[in-house]
């Protein structure tokens, strides 16, 4: 039941989630295997890490910090957010609909004479137009963000390694996924032993 | 620098993120203190002559208040622009001080934003039940396709005011809760009872922190900030139209605009304050809630204080150098008439009290700043009612003047608003983090050693 409801919404979102692809080049990869996590007690251990694991070739890679850290975004390898453009598409909708829905009802569907004003009285439009298109920006950014991040998503594997909780307390983990090209299932775990992590585990699907 | 130096820290020296995780964690998921169940059931019995007063307003409709024509703006819109105002301090802080990279904001964000959301709720049950026939007021406020094929009026500002309020009300709400999100997941992954952890869990969405999360959350949330900002001054300033675009002497005022905004700032500065001194207080947490935040908030206060004395300066001189008869009228009457005495307090509590915060003695005493802003509430309230009720009750015709004076009914629906805010507030700091928690590990870089060796009392 909980990878049915994983793998439901595992679909929309792309490189840090999914099952396992499919091998690029040899080696055999246990059937439920996910990926393989390593803890770490600061952030720049983390980073370290994550600049040696780049090195080292693997691309599928993803880490887990307790709060926010500017450059991880960029040593991991994702790309820029999408977010920025997802809020000005909002932004504009939201302006020609709080324009257009004033426009349509006071020119078009009842033109009602209030003394003597212009059907189309755009300057008393202006403020209802700025309020719809930062409502609209605003769910965007939120809707937005959500969708990018893949959430709701109410099971995902990584959940399985018991020491996960501490992601949101005090630790920092690194995970490559089994899907990796490179990954190879005993390899990847001795691998990230040199990295100086505390904790090293696989993680199962 | 050196001043600086000597300021208090914006967080007490040792903490790490682990500690400040579970300390501020253990406020929601520990056992519930004994005051909270007091003060919650004063609330809530206080929000029940609400729901009292709303059953008899919907039978009876606002004939129960004490408006009548010259004043059919009373204290249902005193108590509206006062709630809306106090909102605005928790979007200032959790947006303008973000954009402006003010860390001090951290630990008083959360229930500052909280406090937004509550008093918009509060301000909200005005805006409904002030229109007499609540379900009438559907076709009059939103633009949806009736049976009539009738449209609200676009050209009125107190429609611009729906649009401005609703969208405040609905970001405020997201902002809100995006800045809970990673913290509901902390309360996911601590809860000890299966509960919490599903309830936490299925709020916290499966958010799991990852650099991807992250990423798309931090450009998320400054983008928010950046749309809150102009929204917050945008939504002071319509309400402020409401009464500016009227031509009543003593609305019809240019200066209007930012003399509201800065009035709204002034009094949700001063809720913040109060709510903030007691909940760093019970919670124990003097530690997040330093000096620094109260000397930070106190300066706001006097600054925008010092805004709103200027308005009513403005006011003032406008009412002598534009010559207009009516002008000078109103404002004679302000000061010299029946309500003088609420205008004379205003200047007591708005102008003249705050002038304490000069002192840097007072600045450092919570229990003077608990009392400033408790005056500074009161002040707020009744500039609105100086607004609202003196410039209506005497205005071009002597033949139509007219005196306003509430109800029981009144009093027991701004006092229901009251229980409502607090109730909500009480659920708030029982059930979730009143401090940010991962905002609060990114500044936590102390020596755990520090707070071993400070022995607490």
């Amino acid at each position: 039941m909980k990878g049915f409801i994983g793998r439901l919404f595992a679909r929309h979102v792309k490189p840090e989630l999914g099952t396992p692809g499919p091998r690029v080049s040899g080696g055999e990869l246990p059937p439920h295997l996910y990926g393989a996590i390593a803890e770490f007690a600061n952030a720049d251990a983390l980073l370290h890490a994550v600049h040696a694991t780049r090195k080292e070739g693997y691309q599928v890679v993803e880490a887990y910090t307790p709060y926010p850290i500017e450059e991880l975004n960029d040593a991991i390898g994702h790309g820029p957010s999408r977010v920025p453009l997802l809020v000005l598409l909002g932004g504009i909708a939201g302006g020609l609909f709080g324009f257009g829905l004033q426009y349509w009802t006071s020119v078009i569907a009842y033109p009602l004479n209030i003394g003597g004003r212009p059907y189309n009285s755009w300057v008393s439009f202006i403020p209802i137009t700025f309020e719809c298109t930062i409502l609209f920006a605003g769910i965007a950014a939120v809707l937005g963000m959500l969708v990018l991040n893949g959430l709701p998503m109410p099971y995902h594997p990584v959940f399985s390694v018991p020491r996960f909780q501490l992601a949101s307390r005090d630790r920092f983990f690194l995970m490559i996924l089994a899907r990796d090209p490179r990954f190879r299932a005993g390899d990847t775990l001795r691998f990230m032993e040199t990295l100086g992590a505390s904790h090293v585990s696989d993680v199962e699907d | 620098m050196s001043a600086n130096a000597e300021r208090p820290p914006v967080i007490a020296p040792g903490y790490t993120p682990a500690t400040v995780t579970d300390k501020i964690s253990a406020v929601v998921l520990n056992k519930t203190p004994k005051w909270w169940y007091v003060g919650f059931a004063i609330s809530f019995l206080a929000a029940q002559l609400l729901f009292i007063t709303m059953a008899k307003l919907l039978v009876l409709t606002v004939g129960i208040w004490g408006i009548n024509i010259p004043v059919a703006w009373g204290i249902d819109i005193v108590n509206f622009v006062w709630w809306i105002g106090i909102g605005h301090a928790g979007t200032l802080i959790s947006a303008i001080l973000l954009l402006l990279r003010q860390t001090w904001r951290t630990s008083i964000n959360r229930f500052a934003e909280a406090m937004t959301l509550f008093a918009v709720a509060a301000a909200a049950q005005f805006v409904l039940f002030h229109t007499g026939r609540q379900w009438l007021a559907v076709y009059w406020l939103f633009p949806y396709p009736n049976t009539m094929g009738l449209w609200p009026q676009f050209r009125s500002p107190l429609m611009w005011d729906v649009f401005a309020v609703s969208t405040y009300a609905t970001i405020s709400a997201l902002f809100w809760f995006v800045g809970l999100i990673p913290d509901l997941a902390t309360l996911r992954d601590r809860s000890k009872h299966w509960f919490g952890k599903i309830t936490y869990g299925m709020l916290a969405m499966g958010w799991r922190g990852s650099a991807r999360h992250w990423h798309n959350y931090e450009t998320a949330s400054l983008l928010l900030a950046g749309l809150a900002t102009p929204l917050v001054v945008s939504v002071h300033t319509i309400v402020s139209f409401d009464f500016a675009v009227g031509i009543i002497p003593g609305w019809h005022a240019t200066i209007f605009p930012p003399y509201f905004v800065a009035g709204a700032i002034y009094s949700g500065f001063a809720m913040v304050m109060t709510l903030s001194i007691p909940l760093r207080k019970v919670f124990g947490l003097e530690d997040f809630i330093t000096m620094r935040h109260l000397q930070n908030m106190a300066k706001i206060m006097l600054a925008t204080g010092l805004i709103v004395a200027y308005g009513y300066g403005i006011e003032l001189f406008m009412a002598w150098y534009s010559g207009n008869t009516f002008e000078t009228f109103m404002m004679k009457n302000r000061i010299l008439g029946p309500y003088g005495w609420i205008w004379g307090l205003l200047i007591l509590c708005n102008v003249l009290t705050p002038q304490f915060l000069w002192l840097r003695k007072v600045r450092n005493s919570v229990l003077g700043l608990f009392f400033i802003s408790i005056i500074v509430n009161i002040g707020m309230w009744l500039e609105r009612f100086v607004i609202i009720v003196t410039s209506l009750h005497r205005d071009f015709l002597p033949s139509s003047w007219g005196m306003y004076t509430p109800t029981v009914w009144d009093w027991s629906f701004f006092v229901g608003t009251l229980g409502l805010f607090f109730s909500l507030m009480f659920l708030f700091i029982r059930f979730l983090p009143v401090i940010s928690i991962f905002e609060m590990r990114t500044i936590a870089t102390g020596d755990p050693a520090d707070v071993k060796s400070k022995a607490h009392p």
